[in-house]
C-alpha cells in the first residue's frame, strides 16, 4: 500500500505542522552523517549546499565538466511566486489553484499548496544571492504574466532565468566546497544505486575521464538528475540529460510515477533534417505578439506573405477565442500536431507552423518589438537564416519536460527508504501537465526549503544505525553488475551506433506515445520496442577504450531509455482517459477536446519493476481532492 | 558540401597529440557545427574508429560546456556565438578547417578536443559568490536596487563561463572571466559587504591557477560569447586596489 504522508490539518496549516513535528539532527551529530547528492541542477544544487551549511557531509556528483552546466541554465522564462508585488489579486491559494488546475487535477493537493506556499522565500534566497532580476526603475523588482495565468507572478532576469538562477545555486555550493562539507565529483556518472537492508546507502558511480569505478557510501542518497525528455532524442534538452539515474534507482526498487505524463514544447523550431541532434526552444513570450497560423488550404506552399488574411486559419484563436494564442501548453501543442497532420502543416518537411509577427510590427511598430525580442529574432536568424521581422518563423511542438518521474511522498522520499528524489527527477507537484515558470520553482523549493526539512527527519533515525562501508557485499555486487554491463558494450561487435538506436527510439515514441496517444498505436510501440532492443543487444557498435568515451556513455543511457520507453507506453495504455498532456485520442469530445475521467482514473499511477522481461506492477495513490472541486479544464 | 577538416587528436593529458586530416561530404547548410561533428564521428564508428571527442550539453549556448578553436577563432568566425550555434552556413563547399582544443597552460586537454576547466571552479571556490545561507534571506523587495545597477550587473553576470577568453587571449589570462564575477557581485548591494575579501583571494587564486597577466589586449571581449565588456577587467582593477590600499 503506498502512504504519501500527508500531513494532518487544513491544507495551509499542513506544511507548518510537519515542520514543527519534524525530527532533528543534534548539531555535534550532524558531521557523522553523509549524503550523496546526485546532479547540480537547481535542486541538487540547492539541496546539497542548504544540507552542507546544517554540518551533513556531502558528496555531490554531476556528469558534466563543471556543476554549472547542469540544464536548469537553459530555462528562459522566469521563476513563478506568488509575492503579490503588483496587487493584481495574487495569493498563495490562487497561485496553489492554477497550478492544480493547470496540472489537470491530476496532482496532490498538499504538495501543491506547498509549493504555492514557498515560492516567495525563493525570490527572497536568490535575490540575497544576487541574483539580479528585472527591476522597476524604482528599484524594485519587476514581473509578468506568463503562461495562462491571469496575474503577474513570473520573476525574470532577460532571457536567462534558469542561468541566473542556477550560478547562485552553483556559487552557493561552491561556499561550502571551500568550507569543506561538500566534496564535488563533476565528470562523474552514476550507474547503480546500493541498497542495503532496504536501505538507499550508497551508489557506484564512473569517473568519465579516467573510467575508473568508484564506490560511494553514505547515510542517505538524493537524486535530483532532472527528467528523461531526451528519450524522444529530438527534444529541448542537453545532449547528456539522461534518465540512467533514476531508472537504475527504480530497478532497485523505487516507483516511477506518471512515467507518459511529457509536455511538448508549442514554440520550439522544427526539424529541419535527419542529422539534427536539438530542437531549440523559442521562449513561449514570443506568443504574447505572434498570431499563430497556418493556411486554410492543405498542402499550400506559397510563401506565407503572399498568402491572402482570408486564407489563413488562425486556429488557436478560432478554436479558444478567450485565451487565444495564450493557451496553455497541451493544448497549443496538441492543435498544432491536429493542424500538421490534417496536411496543414508548413516549412520545408511540412511539420511546422506559422508564428507570425507582421500584426504586432504594424500596430506596435517594428522598434517595440525589437525591444522585446531582439535577442530572440536573432538566435532565430542564427540558427535558420531567416529574418523573422520580414516573414513568420516556423515553430513546431518539441519535447520537453517530464512531469513523470520517480514516486516521491510528502516528504520527497521514493518507495526505498534513505532514496530522495528531488525537482525534476520526482513526479510530484505538476499533475499531467506544467505550468510555465513552475520548474524553476519546483526544483529550487524542493532543494532549498523542503529537503532540508524532510532528509534530516530521516537521518535522526539513522544515527544510531549499524555504518556500512564499501566493502560490503551489496557494493561489490552493484559494481559487478555495472562492469558486466560495460565490458558488454567494449566488447560489442555490431554495426550500428548508439546515435541510431536513440534516434529510432526517439522517433518511434514520437509517433505513438506522443502528442496523442491510442491503444492501437501503444500496443504496436510496445512490439517495436521489443525487437528493438533485440536489435541493440546485437547490432550496436561501441569503438573506443574504457576510459574517456562518450559513445560508451551513451550506450547505458539508451539501454535505459529502452526500458523507459517501455513503461512509457505501458502507462500511457493503462491510463483510459485525456488528461494534461496525455490524450488518448479514444477519450475526446467530438470538437476534439480532452476527455478526462475522474471517476476510474483520479490516482497517481505509480510502477513497480518487476524483472526484466516481466511486465511491471501498476499500484495507484488515489489523489483525494478536498479543499478545490474538479472542474473541467476549458480555455474556451 | 564536402569539407577537409584538420582536427588535434590526443589520447591524454600526457601524450603527444596532432592535427589528423578527415573529409566530410553531405554536410548541409542547416547543421550546426557539432552536428557536422556528429557526422562525422558515425563514419569514424562505421569504420570502427574511436570517435573524436569533443564537449558540449545544452546545444543552444547557454550551458558554457562547448568550445574549440576553428581556425584559429575561439568559437569561430561568427560575434557573441558559441560553437554549438555556428552554423554551417558560414562555410562553404571546399573548405579546410581547422578544429583545435581551447589551448592554455590552465586548461589542460583531456582528449582530443576536450579540455579540464576545473581551474574556473576553483576561482569561484575562492570567492566568487555572496555568503548567505539558506533561510535567512531578508523580504526581497527591501533591498531596492536602481534598475540601471541592476542591467548592470546582469551583464557582467552573463558569462556562461566558457573559457574562451583565456583561449584567445596571447597571455592567457582569466581576467575577464574573473573580472566579470567581481563585477556582477560588487555592483550589488548584497554583494559589497564582502567584495575587498572577495576580490584579493579569487586574484589570487586566479594566478595559482598558472593564467597570465592581462595585457588589455582586448581579444578577449572581442570572441566572449556573451559580449562581457573588458570594463570589468577595469572594475576587477579598481576593486583590487581599493581592497590593497585600505586592507587591514
Amino acid at each position: 500500500m503506498i502512504d504519501s504522508k500527508i500531513p494532518d490539518g487544513p491544507l495551509a496549516e499542513k506544511w507548518s505542522n510537519y515542520k514543527a513535528k519534524a525530527k532533528l539532527v543534534n548539531p555535534a551529530n550532524r558531521k557523522k552523517l553523509n549524503i550523496i547528492v546526485v546532479g547540480t541542477g537547481l535542486a541538487g544544487a540547492s539541496c546539497a549546499a542548504s544540507l552542507a551549511e546544517q554540518g551533513y557531509n556531502i558528496k555531490s556528483f554531476c556528469f558534466q565538466d563543471s556543476a554549472r552546466r547542469a540544464h536548469s541554465v537553459a530555462a528562459q522564462g522566469g521563476v513563478n511566486a506568488a509575492k503579490n508585488y503588483k496587487n493584481d489579486g495574487d495569493s498563495t491559494f490562487r497561485m496553489f489553484y492554477d497550478t492544480i488546475k493547470g496540472g489537470d487535477f491530476r496532482s496532490r493537493e498538499a504538495n501543491v499548496y506547498r509549493l504555492a506556499e514557498c515560492s516567495a522565500h525563493l525570490i527572497d534566497q536568490a535575490v540575497a544571492q544576487g541574483v539580479p532580476f528585472a527591476r522597476e526603475y524604482a528599484g524594485y523588482l519587476n514581473n509578468r504574466s506568463f503562461g495562462g495565468v491571469q496575474v503577474s507572478r513570473t520573476f525574470y532576469a532577460r532571457g536567462q532565468t534558469g542561468q541566473q538562477l542556477l550560478l547562485g545555486a552553483y556559487q552557493g555550493l561552491l561556499r561550502q566546497v571551500s568550507l569543506g562539507k561538500v566534496i564535488m565529483h563533476t565528470r562523474h556518472e552514476m550507474l547503480e544505486l546500493v541498497v542495503i537492508d532496504g536501505k538507499a546507502k550508497g551508489i557506484i558511480a564512473r569517473n568519465l575521464e579516467t573510467g575508473e569505478l568508484e564506490r560511494h557510501v553514505a547515510d542517505a542518497v538524493v537524486l535530483a538528475s532532472g527528467g528523461y525528455g531526451k528519450v524522444y532524442y529530438l527534444s529541448t534538452l542537453a545532449m547528456g540529460c539522461n534518465s540512467s539515474a533514476i531508472w537504475r534507482a527504480h530497478k532497485k526498487g523505487a516507483y516511477m510515477a506518471g512515467v507518459s505524463w511529457i509536455q511538448f514544447h508549442p514554440t520550439s523550431l522544427p526539424q529541419h533534417g535527419e542529422n539534427q541532434s536539438k530542437l531549440t526552444l523559442m521562449s513561449e513570450s514570443l506568443r504574447n505578439d505572434g498570431r499563430i497560423w497556418v493556411p486554410k488550404t492543405a498542402k499550400d506552399d506559397r510563401n506565407p506573405n503572399i498568402i491572402p488574411e482570408e486564407e489563413r486559419d488562425y486556429y488557436l484563436e478560432r478554436k479558444y477565442p478567450s485565451f487565444g494564442n495564450l493557451a496553455p501548453r497541451d493544448i497549443s501543442s496538441r492543435a498544432a500536431k491536429e493542424r500538421i497532420d490534417a496536411g496543414h502543416g508548413v516549412g520545408p518537411m511540412k511539420n511546422a507552423i506559422y508564428l507570425d509577427f507582421s500584426d504586432a510590427i504594424k500596430s506596435q511598430g517594428k522598434d517595440k518589438i525589437e525591444a522585446k525580442y531582439s535577442n530572440l529574432f536573432a538566435m532565430y536568424e542564427k540558427i535558420t537564416g531567416i529574418n523573422a521581422y520580414k516573414e513568420p518563423m516556423l515553430i513546431s511542438p518539441s519535447a520537453h519536460f517530464t512531469m513523470g518521474g520517480l514516486w516521491v511522498d510528502y516528504e520527497l522520499m521514493t518507495s526505498i527508504p534513505g532514496l530522495f528524489a528531488l525537482g525534476e527527477a520526482n513526479f510530484a507537484d505538476h499533475g499531467a501537465n506544467r505550468l510555465g515558470a513552475n520548474s524553476l520553482l519546483q526544483a529550487c523549493v524542493d532543494g532549498y526549503f523542503i529537503a532540508p526539512y524532510t532528509i534530516p527527519n530521516y537521518l535522526a533515525g539513522e544515527l544510531n544505525a549499524p555504518k556500512n562501508d564499501i566493502l560490503h557485499p551489496a557494493f561489490d555486487e552493484a559494481e559487478k553488475a555495472v562492469r558486466a554491463q560495460l565490458d558488454r558494450f567494449l566488447n560489442s561487435k555490431g554495426t550500428l551506433s548508439t546515435d541510431y538506436f536513440h534516434k529510432k527510439i526517439g522517433r518511434l515514441l514520437y509517433e505513438k506515445c506522443g502528442l496523442s496517444r491510442s491503444k492501437e498505436k501503444l500496443e504496436e510501440a510496445l512490439k517495436e520496442i521489443k525487437l528493438l532492443k533485440e536489435s541493440f543487444e546485437k547490432d550496436l557498435l561501441i569503438t573506443g577504450d574504457d576510459a574517456l568515451n562518450s559513445e560508451l556513455e551513451k550506450a547505458g543511457r539508451i539501454a535505459d531509455y529502452m526500458e523507459l520507453a517501455e513503461l512509457m507506453c505501458y502507462d500511457a495504455l493503462q491510463r483510459e482517459e485525456s488528461c494534461g498532456a496525455h490524450f488518448r485520442e479514444e477519450y475526446q469530445t467530438a470538437d476534439g477536446e480532452a476527455v478526462r475521467n475522474d471517476t476510474d482514473f483520479c490516482y497517481v499511477s505509480a510502477w513497480e519493476w518487476k524483472g526484466k522481461g516481466h511486465k511491471p506492477e501498476l499500484h495507484k495513490e488515489p489523489l483525494v481532492f478536498e479543499s478545490v472541486e474538479l472542474a473541467v479544464r476549458s480555455y474556451k | 558540401m564536402k569539407l577537409y577538416l584538420k582536427i588535434w587528436r590526443q589520447l591524454n593529458t600526457s601524450s603527444k597529440g596532432e592535427m589528423v586530416n578527415y573529409e566530410i561530404d553531405g554536410v548541409s547548410e542547416h547543421m550546426s557545427f557539432l552536428e557536422m561533428l556528429d557526422l562525422l564521428n558515425e563514419s569514424l564508428i562505421q569504420k570502427r574508429e574511436r570517435v573524436i571527442e569533443f564537449d558540449h550539453d545544452c546545444r543552444e549556448g547557454i550551458c558554457g560546456q562547448c568550445g574549440v578553436m576553428i581556425d584559429g577563432r575561439a568559437h569561430g568566425p561568427l560575434k557573441n556565438t558559441t560553437t554549438c550555434q555556428l552554423h554551417m552556413r558560414s562555410f562553404k563547399d571546399g573548405d579546410t578547417i581547422y578544429i583545435e582544443p581551447f589551448r592554455a597552460k590552465a586548461f589542460p586537454v583531456l582528449r582530443d578536443l576536450k579540455i579540464d576547466r576545473s581551474a574556473f571552479d576553483s576561482i569561484i571556490e575562492a570567492g566568487g559568490f555572496i555568503g548567505v545561507s539558506t533561510g535567512q534571506a531578508p523580504e526581497a523587495n527591501t533591498i531596492p536596487i536602481s534598475y540601471e545597477t541592476a542591467e548592470a550587473s546582469f551583464d557582467a553576470a552573463a558569462c556562461i563561463g566558457c573559457g574562451a577568453c583565456v583561449a584567445t587571449c596571447k597571455n592567457a589570462s582569466a581576467a575577464l572571466f574573473v573580472g566579470a564575477k567581481i563585477t556582477h557581485l560588487a555592483l550589488l548591494p548584497q554583494g559589497k559587504v564582502e567584495a575587498s575579501k572577495r576580490v584579493l583571494t579569487m586574484v589570487e587564486q586566479m594566478d595559482a591557477e598558472g593564467f597570465g597577466n592581462c595585457s588589455d589586449t582586448r581579444a578577449c571581449e572581442i570572441e566572449c560569447p556573451q559580449g562581457i565588456s573588458i570594463l570589468s577587467i577595469a572594475k576587477m582593477n579598481a576593486e583590487y586596489s581599493k581592497a590593497v590600499i585600505f586592507r587591514k
